[in-house]
């Protein structure tokens, strides 16, 4: 049915949404690609005309890049951990026929539809305050001494936090792959003689695999730029400097746009091998 | 070794009782086919058979022992299901290894049972495939063989070819009563498809809301149904059932006639009417005809192509000796 006319119609049409795309994402990248070689600091002389590699060699050569890459993947792979364990047996408990399944299931998802910021302050005053926090409480009530959370057990709170952020979604996901298990399979297999265990391992594991697989791809590209968490809990300090935060001080606190830039082109640079890395899995995955 | 036998089973869900007390004996080596209706609890009766559905009351035995409280895996037996439930991330030689892997058996063992499996069903050439990469057919064969590397005391079908096209169900009808020959296993095949209950059973059971209408071999219902549901269930196409003046003249409140004991004269035939529809099939002819006064429609079939069409004035003549009586409870007289 396209005809000529209407194949440039349609081109004129889409036109507007195609450009205003593609300068959202384009305007920002180049800017980004541009101070990443000036030497720029805004309140210490302005744009001090061209820097070449020089950004790119301080942001890596920092003593605190590697550290900051390492708490970075700490992260990520904490969480990833965390979400895609609990998320299978959530799951699977949701899956079981209850009472009252609709409300419980809408429960499970509710941390997903809180802001970051939210959550995060929430867990750091309401659970994790030394004095006030629930768990300190909780402590004191046992007989032990409360634990300062964010500073003695910095990282560790700030993975239990993201994760009960993403474990909702992680479930959510793998629920509906749950749910899309034939029956019958799982009946063979127990005439088959495998037992419980055996049936999770030999044919809802696998089943669960490509769904497990997209989890945690996606997870990964948000996980990578986790910051409102950092910010409003530890502000970066005690070894809870990731990538992106680190991007965030170099620009904001030390004032140098230069350097940020150069560290959010590594970042870039960063996401696109994991996306790749990860699209391949999952090419795998859904070619079988 | 593999009889089956029911005692006093009943089935319920909630409140609803899908199953009333039931009694069925299966002997050791028969072919015997559940069928009936959508809905009539042929399936639940099999899956209470493997344990997938645990009985509300009543005993299970399998060769003479209680197998009422036993998991489906200690009893025995193995199913092929409807949608073939094959593992879609394991290969053919894994799928039909997995029950031995399962009971733990020497992998020489199990190299050897399913190298011969898959000769007798012609898979050897498809055992490194998935199951994904194979027809529908063979997906069938997978199935089977995942069900005999078992050897199991009897083998359960739950409508294995409702998912095939026409002409390859034909085929697998024949594989199966082949397989049942060569194994001589006892075999409980559930289907709604009279045509594959007639075929291959030994034994067929008609079944209708959870009750056993009548058990027997195919040509016993066939000649002998013992009620009118049986007569108008078994027979293709199905028996005329006539109510009426016609019925009580012979005594019964319904008559039975099947299409092929009835006649197509040139003339003077006990009963007449007009053609509806016409179906040449070249070996036979089917007349659906109106008008008769007996019943809205009577099926006639005639051997050979009879030229009447649409719209022609037929005359029948039903064989009185081959005519079955039902009285007002619906039981042969």
């Amino acid at each position: 049915m396209a005809t000529k006319a209407s194949r440039s119609a349609a081109r004129v049409m889409m036109a507007p949404a195609v450009i205003l795309l593609l300068g959202w994402m384009l305007v920002p990248l180049i800017m980004t690609l541009w101070f990443s070689f000036r030497k720029y600091l805004p309140l210490r002389g302005g744009d001090l005309g061209f820097a070449g590699f020089d950004n790119y060699t301080r942001f890596v050569t920092s003593s605190a890049f590697w550290p900051a890459v390492q708490t970075t993947l700490v992260i990520v792979l904490g969480v990833l951990a965390i979400t895609v364990v609990f998320g299978v047996l959530l799951a699977l408990l949701l899956d079981q026929p209850m009472w009252g399944q609709g409300v419980v299931r809408i429960l499970v998802i509710a941390p997903f539809f809180v802001m970051p910021t939210v959550s995060a302050l929430v867990w750091k005053n309401m659970f994790m305050d030394p004095v006030n926090g629930l768990f300190a409480h909780l402590w004191r009530f046992f007989g032990a001494d409360p634990v300062s959370w964010l500073s003695d057990a910095s990282l560790p709170s700030i993975i239990m936090i993201v994760s009960w952020q993403w474990l909702p979604f992680a479930t959510l996901i793998l629920l509906t792959a749950v749910q899309s298990l034939d029956s019958e399979q799982l009946e063979a297999a127990e005439m088959d003689g495998a037992p419980k265990l055996k049936r999770f391992f030999y044919i809802i594991l696998p089943h669960l695999s490509r769904a497990m697989t997209v989890v945690i791809l996606i997870q990964t590209i948000f996980l990578l730029a986790i910051f409102a968490e950092i910010f409003v809990t530890t502000g970066g300090a005690f070894g809870t400097r990731t990538l992106s935060y680190l991007i965030f001080q170099r620009v904001l606190e030390s004032q140098n746009v230069g350097l940020g830039s150069a560290g959010g082109v590594y970042a870039i640079i960063l996401a696109n091998i994991v996306a790749i890395f990860l699209m391949r899995i999952v090419g795998k995955n859904l070619d079988a | 070794m593999g009889q089956i036998q029911l005692k006093q089973v009943t089935k319920s869900f909630g409140e609803t009782q899908v199953i009333p007390p039931l009694d069925l004996t299966i002997q050791d080596g028969e072919f015997t086919v559940f069928v009936g209706p959508s809905g009539c609890g042929k399936s639940t009766l099999l899956r209470l058979i493997a344990g997938l559905e645990d009985i509300t009351t009543g005993h299970i035995e399998i060769d003479g022992k209680d197998a009422t409280d036993l998991v489906p895996a200690k009893r025995g037996l193995a199913m092929v299901f409807q949608s073939y439930a094959l593992y879609p991330h394991m290969s053919v030689r894994k799928n039909i290894a997995f029950p031995l892997k399962m009971a733990k058996l020497d992998p020489a063992e199990i190299n050897r049972r399913v190298e011969g499996a898959a000769s007798v069903l012609n898979l050897t050439d498809y055992l490194d495939r998935r199951p994904g990469q194979l027809s529908g057919g063979q997906r069938q064969r997978v199935a089977i063989g995942r069900a005999i590397v078992r050897e199991p005391a009897a083998f359960l079908f739950d409508e294995p070819l409702s998912n095939l096209d026409a002409a390859l169900r034909v085929g697998m009808r024949m594989e199966i009563s082949e397989l049942h020959k060569k194994l001589d296993t006892t075999m409980i095949y559930v289907t709604h498809d009279q045509v594959e209950a007639m075929t291959m059973a030994d034994k067929i059971v008609v079944l209708q809301a959870g009750v056993i209408e009548q058990v027997g071999s195919p040509l016993e219902l066939y000649r002998a149904p013992r009620n009118t549901f049986v007569a108008g269930f078994i027979g293709s196409p199905k028996m005329n059932l006539i109510e009426g003046a016609a019925a009580t003249e012979h005594g019964a409140h319904t008559i039975g006639i099947r299409p092929e004991h009835i006649d197509v004269v040139e003339d003077g035939g006990t009963w007449q009417g007009t053609v509806g529809v016409a179906e040449h099939l070249g070996s036979d002819t089917f007349f659906h005809i109106h008008n008769t006064g007996l019943a809205e429609t009577i099926t006639v079939r005639a051997i050979g192509d009879v030229s009447l069409t649409h719209g022609d004035t037929i005359h029948l003549n039903p064989r009185l000796d081959e005519m079955h009586k039902f009285g007002a409870d619906g039981l042969r007289l």
